[in-house]
């Protein structure tokens, strides 16, 4: 008797949706042996990450406030790797969005209009947007590899936010720390519960999730995208420009990283700070991909994995465990997925010892 | 064939298969196939597109294990493990698609085939050797990607015969040679077997099988459905075993031939790969109601040029195109689908059809102009409508229009390509080998098709290497050969001989002395060698 693993007639679809839950259960199970191997009690240890954090509605609504750039950049970032297009440097578009968001809110500091917000929004999604345009234009004249492009951008915009807040974007009365001035209250998301930091982007990233559904799966530039994803002689056999794909992808997947950043300097920092995400734009990639690159899946997804980001939190507060565990969860998460992938196209069946033994080889000098 | 008979007086079968079969989990691909080539036997293997013949042969040559039966050579019972046990056997294997390194010399290539590591000198004087000794003249020094496709195949043989194969597998060889060059391969063929060597010939043209093979065994759905001689049957009666009923022969109406829709007019273009093919100063017009066909060996210009109509690779200036009595050299694909031209290329997965795609999403790919798409989203009831359309009106076997592009067989999947363009009303219909890998009976279906959309008045313009459909189907042809079209002959006026000899690039007016034909060229290489 032996494992064969045999290709299915076609792929399931069944798979396709329990694969994520399959990695789900295997993170925890290795978890599990995990904090046992740590000397620390399983039971409890899973308590403190997984429903400590979320016992009342601040813990709710601290998930949901993690959850939001989660889907929202995931949402845009789905949309371009279904045209074969891998923006991996969600992180910096998110970094450019958080920097022009600011630059509006300090030009506008002593402004009390109602147009400050939606003008950091506006200049959010433009900033995130010029950054991944670099790649785009990269991929399409000199055919580079956007993966590379577009994650060495990162680290130049994470220097050029540093080089702000320590420099011209410094705020005066800062004792010398290296933060802007905080925003006022005309360039802040207004608050959905109060006594929560749970503000209204939240709002802006569901929106995104139901635009998304509508341009994934129901328009025709979402099945252009997708033709163009998975086969390019197709995409110009039919006369979909491919170059344009490229563009659309980063620049949705900018936009939408641009947005998040916004979010979360007009939300819970309330100003620049040398960093202003705890990895959101590279969480998402996990995100996009546990959810299928489908919006309904991102949604759980996120919340999935912002439960982690709280979870390490708490297993740094409580079980004194270092902050890498968050990390940890990630990358477990997306291993075991990839691995359960497998068996979308694959099934595992067991055989008998194949039939009677070979018949020797002629003349075969092995 | 007298030659064949008087070897070495056989006692037992060279090759013997017994109750050979092959299951995928989709598809049972061989059933309890037997059959038995004797030694100097030109045996052929004839089926349909699907019937299992590929699958047969990579059994035998090690590629692929069977799950039940057994093998013999030469009357012992032997399991090969891998294709260079086979070679080690003495079976050689002749690939429909040619496996040569096309910046490496022949006797390059031919080294990395051998056993042990022999110096080059020498082999290229046994290469020298045996192409003489069978009349397959190619230069050993000579770079493969300079090399014409009938030169390419002989080099494949030649590789295979410096072993002294006892068995040589010909995976449909002809498919890429000119009438001319057919011949000269039958002659090498018949004088390896006069030798003792035995063939198993694959293929599905009748006529070639009629006039080459001593002995046949038919598959038809992965089964054996008879064996015959050959030499004493009909393409006819053959035809019959191989899809079981008699072959439906398209009707033409009488020509309604009216303004040109198509036009070249000094069509010329450098080709960017540095081995594709320069187009050079093509003209050729097609009228509303005829079809005209364009017959060549393949890599002359086919796939330049059908990009170059189909707006894949767009020119660089208007005037050379004329589509509808429009300027059309520098519009992208869409625009020009937008006047009224339809395609049909000759890759459909990947090209033609999205393999992971369902039917309907490849309806939609280049039938939205149909009204498919309204504020930028899709109307997917009306695009599945329309490939339930095209399932039903093209005999498409399939598991219906949400199943998957790649889960249909190559013939399936052409029917529905051919549907998806033809039912979009085209003005100008181009068609790259309609029938590629298709099986009898749905060639025979989609000729009808093109021939019924010429009365209905379209142009069609069909590009194939098999001459028998062109002349089954052409009201005129023409010929591509170095990227240089022929005149357009009505084809009353010509013949399979003229249009042979029009294919190695020598019609009256043919040229330059800069534009050698390839048979001037191979000859001249034969006397350097």
């Amino acid at each position: 008797m032996q494992l064969k693993l045999e290709t299915r007639a076609e792929p399931s679809r069944l798979m396709g949706w329990l694969a994520p839950l399959f990695a789900a259960v295997l993170t925890l199970i290795a978890g599990f042996i995990l904090f046992s191997a740590l000397g620390r009690n399983p039971v409890q240890a899973f308590y403190t990450f997984f429903v400590y954090p979320i016992r009342d509605l601040n813990g709710v609504a601290e998930l949901l406030l993690k959850a939001s750039p989660l889907m929202l950049i995931a949402v845009g970032l789905a949309c371009g790797y279904r045209a074969n297009v891998w923006n991996i440097g969600a992180e910096g578009q998110l970094t450019l969005g958080a920097i022009f968001a600011g630059g509006v809110a300090l030009y506008f500091y002593n402004s009390e209009s109602p147009l400050v917000l939606p003008l950091m929004i506006v200049a959010g999604a433009i900033g995130g947007m010029l950054w991944a345009a670099i790649p785009a234009f990269l991929r399409t004249r000199f055919n580079t590899s956007e993966i590379l492009t577009s994650l060495m951008l990162v680290y130049v915009a994470v220097l050029l936010l540093s080089y702000l807040v320590h420099g011209p974007w410094r705020d005066p009365q800062g004792f010398n720390f290296p933060q802007s001035r905080q925003f006022t209250e005309s360039a802040l998301y207004p608050m959905l519960i109060s006594g929560t930091r749970l503000n209204a982007s939240f709002l802006l990233s569901i929106a995104a999730i139901a635009v998304g559904y509508l341009f994934l799966n129901r328009s025709f530039l979402g099945f252009q995208m997708r033709v163009a994803g998975q086969a390019d002689a197709a995409a110009r056999y039919a006369g979909f420009d491919a170059r344009r794909m490229v563009w659309l992808g980063l620049l949705i997947g900018g936009a939408t990283a641009g947005l998040a950043g916004v979010g979360e300097v007009a939300g819970p920092i309330g100003q620049l700070l040398p960093s202003v995400s705890p990895g959101y734009g590279f969480a998402a990639i996990i995100v996009a991909f546990v959810g299928r690159l489908h919006p309904v899946g991102i949604l759980l997804a996120s919340l999935l994995m912002s439960l982690l980001y709280l979870g390490g939190e708490a297993a740094q507060m409580g079980l004194n465990l270092p902050s890498a565990i968050t990390g940890l969860f990630q990358g477990m998460l997306l291993f075991f997925l990839l691995g359960s992938d497998v068996f979308i196209n694959y099934q595992l069946k067991l055989v008998r010892a194949s039939a009677p033994a070979a018949v020797a080889p002629l003349g075969a000098t092995s | 064939m007298p030659t064949a008979m008087q070897a070495a007086t056989p006692t037992s079968p060279r090759i013997e298969l017994r109750g050979i079969t092959k299951i995928y989990p989709s598809v049972v691909a061989n059933k309890d196939i037997s059959l038995s080539v004797m030694p100097g036997e030109i045996h052929a293997v004839l089926g349909e597109n699907g019937a299992g013949k590929s699958t047969l042969m990579k059994i035998v040559y090690g590629v692929v294990k069977p799950d039940a039966g057994e093998m013999r050579w030469e009357g012992q019972p032997v399991v090969v493990a891998n294709p260079a046990h086979a070679r080690e056997l003495g079976v050689g294997m002749v690939f429909q698609h040619f496996s040569l390194f096309e910046t490496l010399t022949v006797v390059e290539n031919v080294v990395l085939a051998l056993p042990g590591k022999p110096p080059l000198g020498p082999l290229a004087q046994r290469i020298t050797e045996v192409s003489e000794r069978y009349g397959l003249p190619v230069d050993p020094r000579r770079l493969v990607h300079s090399l014409s496709v009938g030169e390419r195949q002989r080099v494949e043989i030649i590789r295979c015969l410096l072993v002294n194969p006892k068995l040589l597998i010909m995976d449909e060889p002809t498919s890429v040679l000119t009438p001319q060059a057919v011949r000269k391969l039958f002659e090498t063929l018949r004088q390896l077997a006069s030798e003792g060597c035995s063939i198993l010939y694959i293929s599905h043209k009748l006529d070639e099988i009629q006039e080459l093979c001593t002995g046949a065994t038919v598959l038809r759905a992965g089964q054996v459905t008879g064996h015959c001689d050959p030499r004493q049957e009909t393409p006819k009666t053959m035809a019959r075993m191989m899809i079981g009923k008699d072959l439906p022969h398209p009707q033409h109406g009488a020509p309604n031939v009216r303004e040109p829709r198509l036009v070249l007019a000094g069509l010329s273009r450098a080709s960017p790969d540095p081995f594709g093919t320069d187009l050079q100063d093509m003209h050729l017009s097609v009228h509303a109601g005829e079809i005209v066909g364009i017959a060549g060996v393949s890599g002359n210009g086919q796939q330049e040029l059908l990009a170059a109509i189909s707006g894949e690779e767009p020119l660089t200036e208007k005037h050379p195109i004329l589509l509808c009595g429009e300027e059309a050299g520098r519009m992208e694909p869409g625009a020009r689908r937008a006047l009224g031209l339809c395609f049909v290329p000759e890759e459909r997965l990947g090209r033609g059809a999205v393999p992971r795609m369902s039917l309907a999403d490849n309806a939609l790919l280049t039938a939205h102009r149909q009204g498919y798409v309204k504020n930028g989203l899709v109307r997917f009831a009306a695009v599945e409508a329309f490939a339930r359309q095209c399932i039903d009106g093209y005999n498409v076997k399939c598991g219906g229009p949400q199943a998957e592009a790649k889960s249909l067989s190559g013939g399936n999947l052409q029917k529905f390509i051919v549907g998806r363009e033809m039912l979009q009303q085209p003005k100008v219909l181009v068609v790259a080998q309609p029938t590629w890998g298709v099986d009898v009976g749905a060639a025979a279906f989609i000729r009808q098709k093109i021939i019924d959309l010429r009365n209905e008045g379209v142009a069609i313009l069909v590009v194939s290497e098999e001459l028998d459909e062109l002349f089954e189907i052409s009201d005129r042809l023409v010929v591509i050969a170095k990227g240089r079209l022929s005149p357009a002959k009505p084809i009353k006026e010509t013949n399979v001989e003229e249009i042979g000899v029009w294919m190695s690039g020598m019609w009256p007016d043919a040229g330059d002395a800069e534009h050698r034909s390839p048979a001037h060229e191979e000859a001249h290489h034969a006397t350097q060698a």
